[in-house]
């Protein structure tokens, strides 16, 4: 069923319509023009009005162009031959090697049954404090990074990548920045990680509809991965970019718009991707970071709203270090019971004075009179941003727990801390 | 059976449209033939000769041509002995039994029997001759705790003669246990299985009464303050990350009820998973069996099929309602409508229908007050009483309350436990709003106590946004009590350690006794010298207070943290 079509009857944005029959929903197609070829998938079926999506773009398409139908839906090739290649948002090479074949998989596969997943239990150490203390990474967490433009949201992840004990690395770039790919290159190559990481990139200049594959191919390749034992780590940046290529697509598909611009589905789609987070009992895992860009730093915008809504947790970056507040990985009491017994309750305690602190702060700002307690809470907060919340701060959790106690009795008397009698007597620094 | 059948002549997302060759009914099921597969969805509008149908299932490999078969049959549920303790999907398919037969992921297409192949002992109630009808118990079997009733089918009308009635003994769930016959001389075989139309609300009982009773959650900020009944709706609204789900977790533990239905509805699996795993291992203390013996999972996650998720809340009011007729009182928390609602507006854009407020349809709101409408508390025919009590969550869109789904719930709720992000990013649980949240309902307190510790709530947070202007200094020290006063009831009472094991779960009792001996401060005068003075007794009286929240009841330790308390403060009073 491999019939060619040379008839285009309408051209919109970045969908073309045929007449074909036999066609299922999903397909994928391969479209020639005079420029090359590219690959397209059907969106839409009415009659024997076939709409498909031109991964390339649109533009330079003739209405004489030729399309043929694979009668496959979209795939990519699934083996160790993927380490250390690079790809675009076709799945075509992005390095010097060859195209790989072999072992095709589909991509955007169905949903883990909810009865067949564990509960996570391993915690992911990174040596940020901020991270191991406050809000644990846990083994198959989904967790953005939320930021703003110009934080080094990159470098973070990158950190994180290198430091997280994965066996295999997915990155997913989707509008990335050149110089941001080439920085991901280089420090993954320099630590070594390059050979076990397999990189799907879209570049701001690349065709916006590769944008929205990148996802899926990045995690039907993890998923694969994790199917066969290994823990793998995917990468997603920017997770914003993707929603803005499914808003430019959904516009230009004349569907009704639900909040600035996004399409209703916003959050199914974006969902879809990051459940794909998992860890299969007797074989692998899959952990996915990603970065959530906010327009304007602003949570309430949709992307970073429907993906807290979704993830389990999420990290905001902001003037160079992850805030206290806002900031939570919903996963850490699975393992936070197991690290220290103090680790919850100084936790807890911290985070309340800090917040305490942040108070005081504004009312010093506002040029009141400072009390003992606020002279108390200003010396606290200063200590525990320089010691604790510092990005370039990197020791293990327990060194991070006593130092959080060092601090402490610094500051406060013990029943100031709000903390239980009993930790007090066990960790207070004599 | 002959089904009815018709030609696929379009697709778009999960919208298939037939072209119908006979005749058809709106909302029927029908099931496009993919290859071997068989996905099903449901008529929501016909025009002409085409019917539109929202599929169940992943819609990617369909072609235009494919044959579709229609039912004649509404969406629907079965009902029997045998739901308790599982885990079914927003269709009723049993997970766990999908698991076994496909492994790790939800293979689209297959569907298996909800209630599963079992023995049940019988014992009927009527005998031959006994006239019945839709609603009517024919016999019960013991489903672990509870007397399940073998009802005629809720939705059979007209009165209908028992012809036979198979003694007591053990018949598997699928045997005919009654024939029944009308005037008409229509014969129906009844088994201990009966299917319900989710969209259609079980009635069959006297009359709904007032929600009178509280339904205790062991969480003092809920009972005490904002209580809710047995057959009372709430809705907790809440920007992400504030606590909702862990909320609707902890009341599904400590509700006492006698049935729990969680409706996961386009949420996160985790979420789900971890009740699926912790439930098995818990004993409800009130019956000392496991607590998945009470509870029933209707799970729609949020990267399953988007039309299954709009059924999944219907299908779990469905079972609540069948538990209810029972007798029982039965808990729904739906977590969250938001995502339902959204499935709602994905349809809706699919349809082209003109949009409303972001993009939701225009029914939104009366959906969603059908639906909170399905909870009450009833008289039942034999005169004991049942209850649907429904909670649901809302995840509104940047954690603005003034969106339509919120504001449609908050018109049709009974409480309202709005949660904030400032309680939650202070670590502050339940991260429940005190100040916005209210409640319609009685308590176990009485009131007039309860509004004498809200008003220092009130007045404390106050002078603290009038401290934020004026300064400590620019405060007097009579209303830097009260504020002192106000921030002690917020960390001792409102506020629970939700890691430790005594202040996670709070008896209505022990809320009773906790709360005489804070009126008890909150109504004292004290001796302060001066705001430092103040600020350190109530830090040292705080820190009693919260390791005597720490204490298991009933112990030395208990009484002598109360006295020393009592002393503590007795001491400095004026």
């Amino acid at each position: 069923m491999q019939k060619v079509y040379t008839k285009i009857e309408s051209i919109v944005g970045n969908v073309i319509t045929v007449k074909a029959d036999g066609v299922r929903s999903g397909d994928l197609a391969e479209v020639t023009t005079k420029t090359g070829k590219s690959y397209a998938n059907v969106i839409k079926l009415d009659g024997e009005l076939v709409s498909l999506q031109v991964f390339s773009g649109a533009s330079g398409i003739s209405t004489g162009d030729s399309v043929r139908f694979l009668g496959v839906p979209m795939r990519v090739s699934f083996s160790d031959n993927l380490l250390g290649r690079v790809f675009d948002g076709a799945g075509k090479p992005r390095d010097n090697g060859p195209e790989l074949e072999d072992n095709m998989i589909p991509i955007g596969g169905p949903s883990v049954n909810p009865a067949r997943r564990i509960v996570p239990k391993n915690m992911i150490r990174t040596g940020i404090p901020m991270i191991d203390v406050f809000n644990t990474l846990v083994e198959s967490q989904k967790l953005p990074i939320f930021s703003i433009s110009g934080e080094p949201y990159n470098q973070l992840l990158a950190r994180i990548a290198m430091q997280a004990e994965v066996d295999i690395i997915v990155l997913g770039g989707m509008g990335l920045k050149y110089d941001d790919y080439l920085f991901f290159r280089d420090t993954l190559n320099k630590s070594g990680a390059l050979s076990r990481t397999v990189m799907f990139i879209h570049t701001a200049a690349d065709p916006t509809v590769e944008c929205t594959l990148v996802p899926d191919l990045s995690l039907a390749v993890a998923e694969q991965f994790a199917l066969q034992g290994k823990k793998v780590l995917v990468l997603l940046t920017d997770m914003t970019n993707y929603a803005d290529a499914l808003k430019e697509m959904a516009i230009t598909m004349d569907q009704v718009p639900s909040n600035r611009g996004y399409p209703g589905d916003l959050y199914s789609q974006l969902a879809a991707r990051y459940e794909k987070a998992v860890d299969f009992e007797g074989a692998g895992s899959v952990t996915i970071l990603g970065v959530t860009t906010m327009p304007g730093d602003d949570v309430t915008h949709p992307v970073p709203d429907n993906t807290g809504y979704i993830t389990e947790g999420q990290y905001y970056l902001k003037h160079g270090h992850i805030e206290p507040f806002g900031s939570l990985s919903r996963l850490k009491q699975n393992v936070n019971k197991d690290t220290r017994d103090d680790h919850r309750a100084l936790m807890d305690g911290m985070i309340k004075l800090y917040a305490s602190y942040k108070d005081s702060l504004e009312k010093k700002s506002m040029g009141f009179l400072m009390s003992d307690w606020d002279e108390k809470l200003l010396k606290y907060g200063e200590m525990f941003e320089k010691q604790l919340m510092d990005l370039s701060v990197n020791i293990p959790l327990e060194e991070a727990l006593d130092t959080g106690w060092k601090i402490l009795s610094q500051c406060f008397s013990p029943e100031e801390t709000l903390l239980k009698s009993d930790l007090i007597a066990k960790y207070w620094p004599k | 059976m002959d089904y009815k059948t018709g030609r696929v002549a379009g697709v778009n997302g999960n919208l298939v449209k037939v072209k119908f060759d006979d005749t058809v009914i709106k909302n029927e099921v029908g099931y496009i033939l993919v290859g071997e597969e068989t996905l099903k969805g449901e008529v929501i509008r016909i025009t002409g000769e085409v019917a539109d149908l929202q599929i169940y299932e992943d819609t990617s490999g369909i072609k235009v041509g494919d044959e579709v078969k229609f039912t004649g049959e509404l969406l629907s549920v079965e009902l029997g002995p045998g739901l308790l303790t599982q885990v079914f999907d927003g269709l009723q398919n049993p997970l766990p039994q999908l698991a076994e037969k496909c492994g790790f992921f939800l293979q689209r297409g297959v569907y298996l029997d909800p209630i599963p192949n079992k023995d049940w002992e019988f014992t009927p109630c009527v005998k031959k001759g006994d006239e019945v009808s839709g609603g009517d118990a024919v016999g019960s079997v013991q489903e672990l705790l509870f007397t399940h009733k073998i009802f005629v089918p809720f939705t059979l009308p007209g009165i209908w003669t028992v012809e036979s009635i198979v003694e007591k003994g053990v018949y598997s769930v699928r045997d005919t246990v009654a024939v029944i016959s009308n005037d008409k001389g229509e014969k129906k075989e009844l088994s201990m299985i009966i299917t319900q139309p989710v969209k259609v609300p079980i009635k069959c009982y006297e009359e709904r009464v007032r929600p009178d009773e509280p339904m205790v959650t062991k969480i003092r900020l809920i009972d005490t303050f904002l209580p809710v009944a047995k057959g009372g709706t709430y809705c907790i609204p809440g920007p992400f990350g504030a606590g909702k789900t862990v909320l609707q977790h902890l009341t599904s533990k400590n509700a006492d009820v006698d049935v729990v239905i969680i409706a996961a509805c386009g949420e996160r699996a985790g979420e789900v998973v971890e009740t699926l795993k912790e439930f098995p291992e818990l004993i409800d203390p009130k019956t000392g069996r496991s607590l998945m013996e009470r509870t029933i999972i209707i799970c729609n996650t949020s990267s399953m099929p988007v039309a299954a998720r709009e059924a999944s809340v219907y299908t779990a009011v469905t079972m609540a309602e069948y538990y209810r007729n029972m007798g029982l009182d039965v808990l729904l928390l739906a977590d969250s409508t938001s995502r339902w609602a959204q499935a709602m507006r994905e349809m809706s854009g699919r349809l082209e229908e003109i949009p409303g407020d972001e993009a939701f349809p225009a029914y939104l709101e009366s959906r969603i007050a059908e639906f909170y409408e399905r909870a009450g508390k009833v008289r039942l025919r034999d005169g004991s009483y049942g209850s649907v009590t429904i909670g649901g969550t809302v995840s509104p869109a940047g954690g603005n309350f003034e969106e339509p789904v919120t504001q449609a719930t908050l018109k049709v709720v009974g409480a309202f436990h709005g949660l904030s992000r400032e309680r939650s990013d202070a670590r502050k649980y339940p991260a429940i709003d005190p100040l916005d949240s209210w409640s319609t309902y009685e308590g176990v307190i009485d009131k007039k106590d309860v509004d004498y510790a809200y008003s220092f709530v009130r007045r404390g947070s106050e002078v603290g946004q009038m401290m934020k202007v004026v300064g400590e200094e620019g405060t007097t020290l009579e209303d830097y009590i009260v504020y002192q006063k106000g921030e002690f009831v917020d960390s001792c009472y409102f506020q629970q350690n939700s890691f430790d094991p005594v202040d996670a779960t709070v008896t209505i009792e022990r809320q009773k006794h906790v709360f005489s001996v804070l009126l008890d401060i909150l109504s004292s005068d004290y001796q302060l010298k001066d705001k430092k003075d103040a600020r350190n007794f109530f830090n040292q009286l705080r820190q009693r207070f919260l390791d005597w929240n720490g204490t298991p009841e009933n112990t030395p330790e208990y009484e002598k943290g109360e006295k020393e308390i009592r002393s503590f403060f007795e001491e400095r009073k004026r």
